[in-house]
């Protein structure tokens, strides 16, 4: 059984343990600021047109979800009349039934899979597996976490954490379990590895008869799929087998193909870094003579519509997965992926995983603190989520459930003496009256807050106090 | 499944309670963005970009095309090639390598497309900015299987073929053609963020530019 994110310790907790794993701080290190650099590179290429294609990404998705009815009805159709088939998943056990459904009309026993988020989120090759079908990964990453049964750190690249050494271990180790084998004399070489993880899927996708995808796009007006890839791995999956089956969050569409003058400028160099990614594959139903000649989209909620009817935090479902808020974010820098204990890792996983799930788990109220609130991911967003204003608006949402009771008679208090002249100038007066008594550490739950803070020094005498005393001078 | 269907779409319908009905569904055709962002003739910019991705690439005349190609594939030590049925026949004039024809119609089998040692093509839209090559299963470029098994892809690039941007690219392409984007010969970044080319695509990527005679 595959690795799975249920059950995994609260973000605090898990934070503290992964600062203090220094092997995984230094290969996070470095590959986000190598791909920072290549993104600042690329996107700087741009000059003054990223704003304009970043605001036009930003008002394409808005208007999509703020029609998501009309443009959904509007697929399927596109869809159908191309030759596919639809269907719809309310949530993950549904969509898992579909897939496992599907794959058991072909016979066949094994899947080959491209890189998808959703299939990962609703954790279909757990479900394939005890349906007695082997679902192989076969993105690089992907195919490394899952040979070493790790779990996915990053949305771009699930196998961020590990380092190139590293990854030749779990090669030797683990290819021959599930296939060809590694070559004995295996480098840490990147051009080996990738070498090893060629020959070692190679036989596999000449023979395999059915695939699952997700899609990064799916265009409303054409019907068509868009799968952006570098290795070549989808483009296998797309291609060779007779079945094709993708599993696409119905946030995922575009109202019209011309849209992807926008995204297919956006999402490669806020991504990779790159202008344009190795392979792009598109697809409309089923071409005769051409790749796979039974198509099925399954169209998946699983939470999605919960986010949507949230007006400040539905923003997040603009989301494509770039994953450039993940690599500039000083908190996903030294904690990693998995401390966010879902496959959305990161600041839009802090904003995305809570509404999902709908907050009802200890993980899930604690995500929105992730975060220092600095405000980079913001910048970043080549569709502008404001994931600060969602965070803070989650935040809100926790402290105004049960609970907290302490803070909230602190806060309470401080209503009280904020809102009134009098009961201030008292305060003030008592505390500078204290002077020197004040403590410097403070009892209790409190005293978390004063263990890395210094209290300041109370003055003998307020501001208001000196001014009212100088008006009354004049 | 029709159920689910209905349950998603009412549900959809309920969280967008706050959209006034009137809005309105049509937009503005136009985004405003730029056709492209760079200085400089479009076709020295696409081999620019190209060799950027680790492309082989090389520029000539029509009448010089067919003495280029048989080089390009002795040079690669190619016997046998796929190609579409749709190639122009006089691509191969000057050509010693046995020739493997492959149609919608007359398809090669996955196994015979493996045992080629490169595939020749024509391209849709090559898009100078980014060093894009598109291919959309025209008669010259064939089914996406016959540019994506053997692992040496030559490919022909007209002048006429090459736009500045991705938004000229998207207006001429026709989503209903199954397309691909090829950048580069396949690569990866999936170890420590650091490019790599070669994995499952064709690790070999020549282009051949044809140019107008001066």
């Amino acid at each position: 059984m595959s690795a799975t994110f249920l059950g995994l310790p609260p973000f605090p907790e898990a934070a503290r343990e992964a600062v203090g794993d220094s092997q995984t701080r230094h290969n996070l290190h470095k590959a986000t600021h190598t791909i920072r650099g290549k993104r600042d590179a690329v996107v700087g290429e741009l000059g003054d047109d990223w704003q304009r294609l970043r605001s036009a990404g930003e008002q394409v998705k808005t208007h999509t979800l703020r029609h998501l009815d009309h443009y959904l009805e509007q697929l399927e159709e596109s869809v159908r009349r191309a030759g596919g088939t639809v269907h719809w998943a309310a949530d993950a056990a549904e969509a898992n039934e579909i897939v496992t459904r599907l794959v058991r009309e072909t016979g066949e026993q094994e899947v080959v899979k491209v890189k998808s988020m959703a299939t990962q989120e609703i954790e279909l090759n757990n479900a394939l597996e005890a349906a007695g079908i082997t679902a192989y990964e076969t993105d690089l990453a992907e195919l490394i976490v899952q040979l070493g049964e790790d779990l996915p750190s990053h949305i771009l690249v699930p196998a961020i954490h590990l380092a190139r050494s590293q990854i030749r271990e779990i090669f030797l180790d683990q290819m021959s379990e599930w296939g060809v084998p590694a070559p004995p004399g295996l480098t840490d070489d990147p051009k080996a590895l990738a070498e090893a993880a060629r020959v070692h899927l190679r036989e596999l996708f000449l023979r395999a008869k059915v695939a699952v995808s997700g899609a990064n796009f799916a265009v409303a007006d054409s019907g068509t799929l868009v799968v952006l890839e570098s290795e070549g791995n989808g483009r296998m999956c797309l291609t060779l087998p007779e079945t094709l089956i993708s599993v696409v969050g119905i946030e995922k569409i575009v109202p019209t193909w011309s849209d992807l003058e926008v995204f297919m400028q956006l999402l490669p160099r806020s991504s990779t870094g790159e202008r344009m990614n190795p392979y792009t594959s598109t697809w409309t139903g089923v071409t005769p003579g051409d790749g796979p000649q039974n198509f099925h989209l399954v169209l998946l909620d699983n939470g999605r519509t919960d986010v949507l009817a949230d007006t400040v935090g539905r923003q997040a479902l603009r989301c494509i997965r770039c994953s450039a808020c993940l690599n500039i974010c000083p908190v996903y820098e030294r904690t990693g992926g998995h401390a966010y204990g879902s496959v959305y890792p990161g600041p839009i996983g802090a904003i995305l995983t809570p509404q999902l799930q709908g907050m009802s788990s200890e993980a899930d109220r604690t995500l929105p603190y992730a975060s220092s609130l600095c405000g980079a991911c913001y910048d970043v967003c080549p569709v502008a989520i404001d994931i600060p204003e969602v965070l803070v608006h989650l935040r809100e949402q926790v402290a105004s459930s049960p609970g907290h009771l302490g803070e909230k008679a602190v806060m309470a208090g401080a209503d009280a003496v904020f809102g009134s002249p009098k009961a201030l100038d008292a305060v003030q007066r008592a505390a500078g009256l204290a002077g020197g008594n004040v403590p410097r550490h403070l009892p209790g739950m409190a005293g978390k807050w004063t263990d890395t803070r210094d209290v300041p020094d109370v003055p003998g005498e307020s501001f208001r106090r000196w001014w009212n005393e100088r008006e009354e001078e004049r | 499944m029709s159920g689910s269907r209905e349950r998603v779409l009412a549900r959809v319908r309920a969280a967008l309670a706050d959209v006034p009905d009137n809005e309105p569904v049509e937009r503005p055709a136009e985004h405003g963005h730029d056709e492209h962002h760079f200085t400089g003739r479009t076709l020295d910019v696409l081999v620019d970009r190209l060799l950027d991705y680790k492309a082989l690439v090389e520029r000539m005349s029509a009448a010089d095309l067919p003495g280029r190609i048989a080089a390009a594939l002795e040079r690669r030590g190619a016997a046998r090639v796929a190609v579409p049925s749709g190639a122009p026949g006089e691509w191969f004039a000057d050509a010693t390598a046995r020739r493997i024809a492959d149609s919608p119609e007359a398809p090669l089998s996955v196994a015979e497309l493996d045992a080629c040692d490169g595939v020749v093509t024509g391209c849709a839209v090559a898009i100078a900015e980014t060093g894009t090559i598109v291919l959309d299963a025209g008669p010259d470029q064939g089914r996406r299987a016959v540019t994506l098994v053997p692992d040496y892809h030559l490919c022909v690039v007209r002048a006429d073929q090459v736009v500045d941007g991705v938004p000229r690219a998207v207006r001429l392409l026709d989503p209903v053609r199954p397309l691909t984007w090829i950048s580069g010969p396949s690569a990866t970044s999936d170890i420590e963020l650091n490019r790599v080319e070669g994995v499952h695509g064709p690790r070999t990527l020549e282009v051949l530019i044809v140019e107008p005679a001066v």
